[in-house]
């Protein structure tokens, strides 16, 4: 598998049929991430976050779901592996953190014989060894005296210790990557940078690649290394977070990046808000995702579909006047710097 | 533990009350003198007197039900008219073909109703969950006497595989017992299959939506695993309610079956004493038939405790 990047999504595109039609939640999201790498995945709610991670490890319901494009995780393509090949896969060599940690344990079981499980079935260790392995990733992830709580249920337990109990259960196999879907949403503040500090730890001691989905721009720059911008079930920017940072080209992004309040900056400036409401997922418009809400929109953004185009420096772009955006915005720059 | 069900079982106390109030004043519920109307019309005045003085009829009324209850906490539920013997030995005399006929029955519907359930769940919305529902339905509206007027003909009359009606105790061989049982109890218990394995589809798709179920498919578990051990567990709280009503049922609810292949139950125990107007054998039954309803409660909520962790601390 040498050589190979550990995951290159190509172009995914997962579609949900109903009785009502179908919807395209995903469309044609392409991204890469290597060995030691985190890469952040932002966008509004309903974006396709969610959908794109679960697609990575096929956890939707088959009978209503449709995959097209290619998944390849070690130079092999997950959407043609069969069902039985991919039991290997989940929780062995990719896991998951699940966005509500409050409902992503079952309440019947104890806490380390759900460690324990994907431990006995992944790693051949009686059920006494894989207990004492639960205990080891529960100390792992900071909680105080796991043996004791192995023992307990998940209703026993705060948000933060199952966040945590969430944590060492997809880390207990060594995956070489590990998705977390708004794994601190819900938690108060200083739990959030806890957990966060442990992902990021064991990501430099397993040297895994780590995809964080998250609203949450703070999160992305404290831990990401590379960011994609999701949009309507696209990817319309994606690049280094401090370029992101530094100089976002995508109007979206421009938005986005606003909508976050700086502690430093002037208290009277207001959280900017991206204007509109996100189109329903039935009704995409044709031409830019984005067009209906993007204060540059042309006749060209509002007919013509823009491809997800890459610049010298590798950031790529998904729109048709970034180029011009851009320079516009430099010229206002210098004049206002002049005035 | 101990004292969760020492709890439950005071709690008993004040509706056994309630219960014992009610069945005492039955019998001065009767219009007219209740020893008379026992005797019925062909009795002597000297015979209904006598009567009265055996049920201490003659006594204040509160004196009455202070040692009708005090006998009755020692067991004594006094004298069946017709049959000659303690009401208690009568009871526990018809409780062995009805409990066996419950217990028969009840295997039959989980047999049917809990595979069906999963299965209809796991193919939800597809031909397969429908034909199952369809048959549900059906089977919620079909009389119990019609199915097992059905089963006698084509299994008693026709193949002649299993006897018609009757009965014979567990102490005389296992099949000499069940060979009697079998076709009440499939009569019943697909009727109550109906019912569980509804609900038992109903819960399983509630639980199949949710998050946790996601989780354990994540960890790479068999989709069997993830159906039997992580979602069915937890739709067993549910259908643990439904197999204590359909349970409680079956003791209760069976007086049609029971008549129809002629098995010695509390069914009939109830029917004849009704018909006799035999007041002591109605009165006992009815109290010992909530006693054991209780106890069937305290049972099911003791199972919860076993399925639901949930459950078990709320008791602390
Ligand atoms: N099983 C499904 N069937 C039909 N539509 C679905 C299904 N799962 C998700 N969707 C739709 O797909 C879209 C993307 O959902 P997704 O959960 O990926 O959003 P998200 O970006 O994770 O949002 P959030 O930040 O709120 O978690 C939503 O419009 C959602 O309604
Ligand atoms: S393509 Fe046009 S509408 Fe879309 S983001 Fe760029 S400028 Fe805005
Ligand atoms: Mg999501």
């Amino acid at each position: 598998m040498e050589g190979y990047p550990l995951l290159e999504v190509k172009e995914l595109r997962t579609r949900f049929s109903s009785e009502k039609g179908t919807i395209t939640a995903v469309d044609g999201v392409t991204f890469k991430v290597d060995y030691g790498e985190t890469l952040g995945v932002v966008g509004e709610s309903g974006c396709g976050k969610s959908v794109t991670a679960e697609s990575i490890m096929r956890l939707l319901n088959e009978k209503s779901t449709r995959y097209d494009g290619e998944i390849n995780f070690k130079g092999v393509n997950l959407l043609s592996l069969p069902e039985k090949k991919m039991l290997d896969i989940r929780g062995n060599e990719i896991s998951m953190i699940f966005q509500d940690a409050m409902t992503s344990l079952n309440p019947v079981f104890t806490i380390g014989d759900q460690i324990a499980e994907s431990i006995i079935v992944h790693q051949n260790l009686g059920k006494k060894e894989a207990m004492e392995k639960a205990v080891e990733m529960l100390r792992l992830t900071g909680i105080p005296s796991p043996e004791k709580r192995v023992h307990e249920y998940p209703h026993e337990i705060s948000g933060g210790m199952r966040q945590r109990v969430m944590i060492a259960m997809a880390l207990s196999c060594q995956p070489s990557l590990l998705i977390a879907d708004e794994p601190t949403t819900a938690l108060d503040v200083t739990i959030q940078a806890q957990i966060l500090e442990v992902i990021n730890d064991l990501k430099e001691e397993l040297n895994m690649g780590v995809i964080m989905i998250t609203h949450d721009l703070g999160v992305v720059a404290e831990v990401c290394t590379r960011v994609a911008v999701m949009y309507l079930g696209q990817v319309i920017e994606e690049s280094d977070v401090d370029a992101l940072f530094a100089s976002p080209r995508h109007p979206y992004t421009r938005g986005l990046l606003k909508s976050i309040p700086t502690i430093t900056g002037d208290r009277s400036q207001k959280l900017h808000t991206i204007q509109g409401v996100v189109p329903a997922l039935d009704n995409v418009p044709k031409g830019c995702r984005f067009a209906p809400r993007c204060p540059y929109a042309t006749d060209k953004c509002m007919t013509e579909f823009p491809l997800l185009e890459t610049l010298e420096n590798g950031q790529k772009i998904r729109c048709w006047h970034h180029q011009e955006i851009m320079e516009r915005e430099a010229a206002s720059d210098v004049i206002t710097a002049a005035t | 533990m101990k004292a969760y069900i020492l709890k439950r079982l005071l709690s008993m106390i004040p509706v056994l009350l309630i219960v014992a109030i009610f069945v005492f004043f039955l019998i001065h519920m009767i219009p007219g003198d209740p020893a008379a109307v026992m005797l019925g019309p062909e009795a002597t005045p000297e015979e209904v007197e006598s009567l009265k003085e055996e049920l201490g009829l003659n006594l204040p009324i509160y004196q009455q039900f202070f040692e009708w209850s005090l006998h009755a906490l020692q067991g004594d539920l006094g004298n069946s008219l017709y049959m000659n013997q303690p009401v208690l030995d009568a009871f526990t005399s018809h409780l062995g073909p009805t409990l066996s006929l419950a217990l028969l029955a009840q295997g039959v519907s989980i047999f049917l109703a809990i595979p069906i359930g999963v299965l209809a769940a796991r193919k939800r919305g597809t031909g397969i969950d429908r034909t199952f529902m369809i048959i549900a339905m059906l089977g919620m509206s079909i009389p119990s006497f019609l199915l097992a007027l059905l089963l006698m003909l084509v299994f008693g009359v026709q193949l002649n595989w299993l006897p018609v009606a009757g009965y014979t105790s567990l102490s005389e061989g296992l099949w000499e017992h069940l060979k009697y049982l079998i076709l009440p109890a499939i009569s019943l218990g697909t009727i109550q299959a109906a019912v569980i394995a509804r609900m038992t589809r109903s819960s399983m798709i509630d639980i199949l939506s949710m998050n946790f179920i996601k989780t354990a498919k994540a960890k790479g578990l068999k989709q069997k695993v993830v159906i039997y051990k992580h979602a069915f567990r937890n739709a067993l709280i549910p259908i643990l309610t439904i197999l204590g009503e359909t349970f409680g049922a079956l003791i209760t609810g069976a007086v049609v079956t029971e008549t129809v292949f002629n098995l010695p139950g509390i069914g009939q125990l109830v029917i004849n004493a009704i018909t006799r107007r035999d007041y002591a054998v109605i009165q006992g039954t009815i109290l010992l038939i909530a006693v054991t309803y209780l106890f069937l409660n305290l049972i099911i909520d003791l199972l919860y405790g076993l399925v639901d962790p949930r459950v078990r601390l709320n008791r602390k």
